[in-house]
């Protein structure tokens, strides 16, 4: 479990987050949600220590991230896996390359072992035999499938998505959804993604976070999300065709 | 500045540690030599051979007393090839080629959050990054100035003996004449200090790029600008340590 207590964060005088207490649990689904701008990624970036908080702190399994030195820091991260909003593969190594980065920083395995451990990685998001493409020459969506078949490599505890599906077709969207749904259960993992996609937090929203102008505006699941009366989360719920049609 | 300079010092202090694995660490010092030293090699050559030709000729044309041989010809042109072209001017070509590589390469990881993400995977990014550089510069540049006065001494005597002003025999006597071997030693002195000016400023700009894609040119400038005034500043210091 990680658990964020009482945190807020200043760029400037702008404050991007607001005070904001939040659990995310083992083996589940935590959704972030919120509008464009409302302080998603900053939160992420928060709790995985790539900024540091202005107050509060953030604690991994009762172990509290801004109190650890930064070998400590260094030590934890190796049971953590981010999926970046832009994807962040690194441009100079191919798709084999990538994934297998980790594995060669961190452990001791033979090349062979390590291959086999990118196939599989590669295999659990549909993209066997990309093994030589260069990032540039991936799709958008293909890109997001690597950093996430990177962010999986080394088993992570902790999984943190930005993002996952954003600008795919409704298709690869669900089935990444699925995918990291089912690595969570699977691995029990601590999984915390960001979204603004309805569709995936009907679908996977174990736990829903919902973030307004840097504030904790209402959490939930998302069975509770359909019947809120809170005006600014039924605003962003409702503000497609579908889920309209869906209410009615 | 003087925030620069601290941030700078302690971005140093990262880089300066033991490499997390051996065996990556190997395979980017190669990359880089390839990337930094054998790349400069052409340009190296061309500007050090036309340069080499240009000293040798002027100064020809200007001993016109019969009373100075002109075997001084050859050690002219040795004594300012070997004490200033070689490790300066070089280095300053070095500053714009690889410093700027080395910035913009490390400044776009930055902006595409690939520094993030090494980071997030526990890495220690600043080491990751700017130490296989700063030695790879530190262990080429010589090699490569070495290669330079080379070829330089080969262009002035090609010069000499095409434009038929000084015979071979004189220039390679000149370039013989009270040889020291001092000469090398502080011209390679100054050429490693240079490289670690060019790499650790170039991977500092780099590092520490914020923005996006023209902040990352930006970024770029910056580490040629700032090396090659660091350059200059710090070969009048050594030539005043060194040479007097
Ligand atoms: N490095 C930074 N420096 C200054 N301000 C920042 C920085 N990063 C984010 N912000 C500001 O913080 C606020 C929240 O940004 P954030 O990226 O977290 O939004 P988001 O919820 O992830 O939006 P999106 O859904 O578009 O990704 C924005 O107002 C943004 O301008
Ligand atoms: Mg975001």
């Amino acid at each position: 479990m990680i658990e964020a207590v009482n945190i807020s964060k200043f760029f400037g005088n702008h404050e991007v987050l607001k005070n904001i207490s939040l659990q995310f649990e083992k083996g589940k689904t935590n959704l972030i949600i919120g509008r464009s701008g409302s302080g998603k990624t900053v939160l992420m970036k928060c709790l995985v220590g790539l900024y540091g908080v202005d107050k509060g702190h953030i604690d991994f399994d009762d172990r509290n991230l801004s109190k650890m030195t930064s070998k400590e820091q260094r030590d934890i991260r190796k049971d953590l896996g981010m999926l970046f909003q832009g994807g962040a593969l690194f441009d100079s190594m191919n798709v084999e390359e990538n994934i297998m980065f980790p594995l060669t920083m961190f452990t001791k395995k033979t090349y062979e072992e390590k291959l086999e451990r990118v196939n599989f990685c590669l295999n659990r998001v549909a993209l066997e035999n990309t093994n030589k493409l260069y990032p540039s020459e991936l799709s958008g969506g293909m890109t997001k499938r690597v950093a996430i078949a990177r962010a999986i490599s080394m088993n992570p505890e902790y999984l943190f998505c930005d993002e996952p599906n954003s600008g795919l077709d409704p298709i690869t969207a669900g089935v990444i959804d699925e995918l990291i749904s089912e690595i969570t259960k699977e691995y029990q993992t601590t999984t915390i993604i960001n979204t603004h996609d309805m569709n995936s937090v009907l679908k996977i929203g174990d736990k829903v976070a919902f973030i307004y102008d840097g504030e904790l505006w209402w959490k939930g699941d998302k069975h509770q999300i359909l019947k809120t009366d809170n005006k600014e989360l039924n605003d962003f719920v409702f503000a497609t065709e579908l889920t309209t049609r869906l209410k009615n | 500045m003087f925030n620069a300079l601290g941030e700078y010092l302690l971005l140093m202090f990262q880089v300066f540690r033991k490499p997390d694995k051996r065996k990556i660490f190997r395979k980017q010092l190669f990359l880089e030599f390839q990337n930094l030293g054998i790349d400069s090699l052409g340009i190296v050559a061309i500007i050090s051979a036309f340069f080499g030709g240009i000293v040798a000729i002027q100064t020809a044309y200007n001993i016109d007393s019969p009373l100075i041989s002109l075997t001084m010809v050859g050690f002219t042109t040795r004594q300012s090839i070997i004490l200033e072209f070689s490790p300066t001017i070089i280095s300053l070509i070095l500053a714009g080629k690889v410093g700027s590589r080395i910035a913009s390469e490390i400044g776009t990881m930055r902006i595409t959050e690939q520094i993030d993400a090494l980071k997030v995977m526990g890495v220690n990014t600043a080491n990751y990054l700017i130490f296989p550089k700063v030695v790879a510069s530190l262990l080429i540049n010589p090699i490569l100035i070495i290669f330079s006065v080379v070829v330089a001494l080969f262009g002035g005597w090609l010069a000499c003996v095409v434009t038929g002003l000084v015979t071979s025999q004189d220039y390679i006597l000149g370039i013989r004449y009270c040889f020291e071997g001092f000469i090398v030693f502080y011209a390679l002195i100054k050429t490693v200090v240079f490289a670690f000016i060019i790499a650790s400023v170039s991977g500092y700009q780099g590092y520490f790029t914020k923005g996006g894609a023209l902040d990352v040119g930006r970024s770029s400038t910056k580490a040629v600008v700032y090396s090659s005034i660091l350059i200059i500043i710090f070969d009048l210091i050594l030539t005043q340590l060194l040479l007097t």
